[in-house]
């Protein structure tokens, strides 16, 4: 929090790129988010976007460039390291831990930022702090009348939404959020959507999502993906009237809507 | 979403006035499930129960509670972190020859030895943690293997110190804490190793229902996520394999001091294997599938071994194929439901 005031960009990229053997999933992506700021990551099929949450988090290691987060050189930092710098995600395919129920994660997420998660001569639940917080949470995110049973037997829409619960239990300054309505049937979509309108306005997201109608209301900024590389970056009104992404990207879009 | 409603009731009650978390629904979950259930007291009641009704069967017992403490080391690692390992004798083993070695020479105080023993294996333990960090199962289970197999031959090797294919005679440990001799029916050690198990069965206890223990249950349900929330997944696999080691190693050292003797075969890839037997037996993840492995693992052995001295390890074998083909829960399920109804009919 404390690099907060020295630099008003919460998350930069330089020349990021990622080789998979001989394929280049993400070619020298540069980008930055400002702080507070709505920023959508839109770009066909197979672009790279996942992959370049992965390197952004550091679950894939860049083959070259590197992550700045609130200014500082985060391109070696392990996963963990870079959360507890603030930084947070979902995942596209549910990342969940199937034998915990959602109380027991989010708790487990809170004790980790307090810096309590270690400790072995405490019985689970005495702490009252991280149970009530992981409780409102959970509540908050209409997960209260689930929160004690096995994850693995939630509905999927209730799953998607312990995804982003357990991302923002780790409170984080910058909030990567991949497809968090992917494979929610129609009338689920809005819960969770909702929830996405919903974040702490100081929070800054970076939000993947194939729902064009959505990205254009959330956005402020827009950066396209196209085979790796950055295509074009803007404003929500410079992206919609840009004709090159209509033809990458939103013809397709109508394709697997 | 058939038992939702109920669950709505319980978790979040509707109707308290508004906002303020008044409900301690969570809480009580959370504590509630490390609260001590009737079948835990039990379970301790007749192992205690045992050293009065059984005066004969002591040095069985006290076989029975050593392996359940060596199991329980391995269920640490294998059914709370999701660590398999193939070469957990090698702790045991290092246990066994410390304790024995120090009573040798002339440190011949038990508990003293306990000590030194867990402590040396958990040295080595925290050492060995390091080569399991990356990697998959398989190469877990080569890793832990083989560094079994280098102990064991160090221990063959080094028989100036070990005693080699003859093994350390004539270990003779005094009484414990100054207080209790060891005797030949074996009470004193069925007392002493049940002692020191109920003492290390609490902490894991307690381990295993904390903040960590919770997370090495995260870390073994999905590693890429409990990154994903902060949690350095290394540390915590190394504080409780190291932990699992110490536990072995009190498990070895308690096999020297009961039985006065330590030979090679206690490095053996058959005590692994047999730790895992166990617990495909008893069940992994819930504390009590070492114990209640061991119990059912030793009988079986020693019931087969009576009727049929040539041909039990046939039988043992059966009774493992049919216990994992069939499932172990779907049998205790089967075995609860007779229960159920044989006490139903009574009422
Ligand atoms: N671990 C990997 N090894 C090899 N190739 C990979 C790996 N991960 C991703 N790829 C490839 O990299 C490309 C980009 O994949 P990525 O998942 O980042 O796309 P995406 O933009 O998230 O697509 P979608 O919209 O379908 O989620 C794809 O062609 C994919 O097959
Ligand atoms: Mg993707």
């Amino acid at each position: 929090m404390t690099v907060a005031s020295e630099s008003s960009i919460a998350l930069e990229t330089r020349g990021l790129t990622k080789d998979f053997g001989g394929f280049r999933a993400n070619s020298d992506v540069s980008i930055a988010v400002r702080r507070g700021s709505r920023h959508a990551l839109i770009g066909p099929n197979g672009a790279g976007k996942t992959t370049f949450v992965n390197l952004l988090t550091g679950v894939l290691s860049a083959t070259a460039g590197s992550v700045l987060l609130g200014g500082e050189d985060v391109t070696r930092a392990s996963p963990q390291a870079r959360v507890r710098k603030g930084m947070a995600r979902t995942f596209q395919i549910n990342q969940l831990f199937a034998d915990l129920t959602p109380l027991e994660t989010v708790a487990l997420a809170v004790s980790e930022r307090l810096g309590t998660g270690a400790q072995w001569w405490r019985r689970l639940g005495t702490r009252s702090e991280v149970v009530d917080e992981a409780a409102e949470l959970l509540t908050r995110m209409r997960l209260g009348d689930v929160m004690t049973r096995r994850t693995a037997q939630l509905p999927y829409g209730k799953q998607r939404l312990l995804e982003m619960a357990a991302a923002l239990a780790c409170r984080p300054q910058v909030l990567l959020l991949d497809e968090p309505a992917a494979g929610v049937p129609e009338d689920e979509r809005h819960e969770i959507l909702d929830m996405v309108e919903a974040l702490p306005a100081e929070v800054t997201v970076v939000l993947i999502e194939h729902d064009m109608e959505l990205v254009f209301s959330f956005a402020d900024r827009i950066s396209v993906l196209v085979q790796g590389a950055l295509f074009t970056e803007g404003t929500v009104d410079e992206i919609a009237r840009d004709p090159r992404v209509r033809t990458v990207y939103l013809g397709e879009e109508v394709v697997h809507a | 979403m058939s038992d939702a409603s109920t669950l709505n009731g319980a978790a979040a009650p509707s109707g308290t006035p508004s906002g303020t978390p008044a409900s301690t629904a969570p809480r009580d979950f959370l504590i509630g499930k490390s609260r001590w259930k009737p079948a835990e007291f039990a379970f301790w009641a007749v192992a205690v129960g045992a050293l009065f009704a059984l005066p004969d069967r002591h040095l069985l017992l006290n076989e029975i509670a050593i392996l359940g403490l060596f199991t329980l080391s391995l269920d640490l690692i294998l059914g709370f972190a999701g660590i398999v390992s193939l070469g957990h004798a090698a702790f045991l083993g290092i246990g066994a020859y410390a304790a024995g070695l120090l009573t040798k020479h002339g440190v011949s105080e038990p508990l003293t030895g306990l000590l030194a023993a867990g402590a040396l294996a958990g040295a080595v333990g925290f050492l060995s943690s390091f080569l399991i960090l990356r990697g998959t199962d398989l190469t877990r289970l080569m890793v832990t293997l083989g560094v079994a197999l280098i102990f064991h031959e160090l221990a063959n090797r080094l028989d100036w110190i070990t005693g080699g294919a003859d093994g350390l005679l004539g270990v003779a440990p005094g009484p414990i804490a100054g207080l209790f001799e060891f005797d030949i029916f074996g009470t004193t050690a069925y007392a002493y190793s049940l002692a020191v198990l109920f003492v290390l069965f609490l902490l894991a206890r307690r381990i295993v229902h904390s903040p960590f223990g919770l997370s090495l249950r995260a870390l073994k349900d999905n590693r890429l996520r409990a990154g994903s929330l902060g949690i350095a997944s290394a540390r915590r696999i190394v504080a409780v394999y190291t932990l699992a080691a110490v536990y072995a190693g009190i498990a070895g050292a308690l096999l020297t001091q009961t039985t006065q003797f330590v030979s090679l075969e206690i490095l053996d890839f058959a005590r692994s294997a047999d730790a895992l037997l166990v617990l495909v037996i008893g069940g992994t993840g819930y504390l009590y599938g070492g114990l209640v492995g061991a119990v059912a693992f030793t009988l079986l052995k020693d019931g087969l071994s009576a009727i049929t001295p040539a041909y039990w390890l046939f039988w043992m074998g059966l009774f493992l194929v049919v216990l994992v083909l069939v499932g172990r829960d779907r049998m205790v399920e089967r075995v609860r439901g007779l229960l159920a109804r044989a006490v139903g009919r009574r009422a």
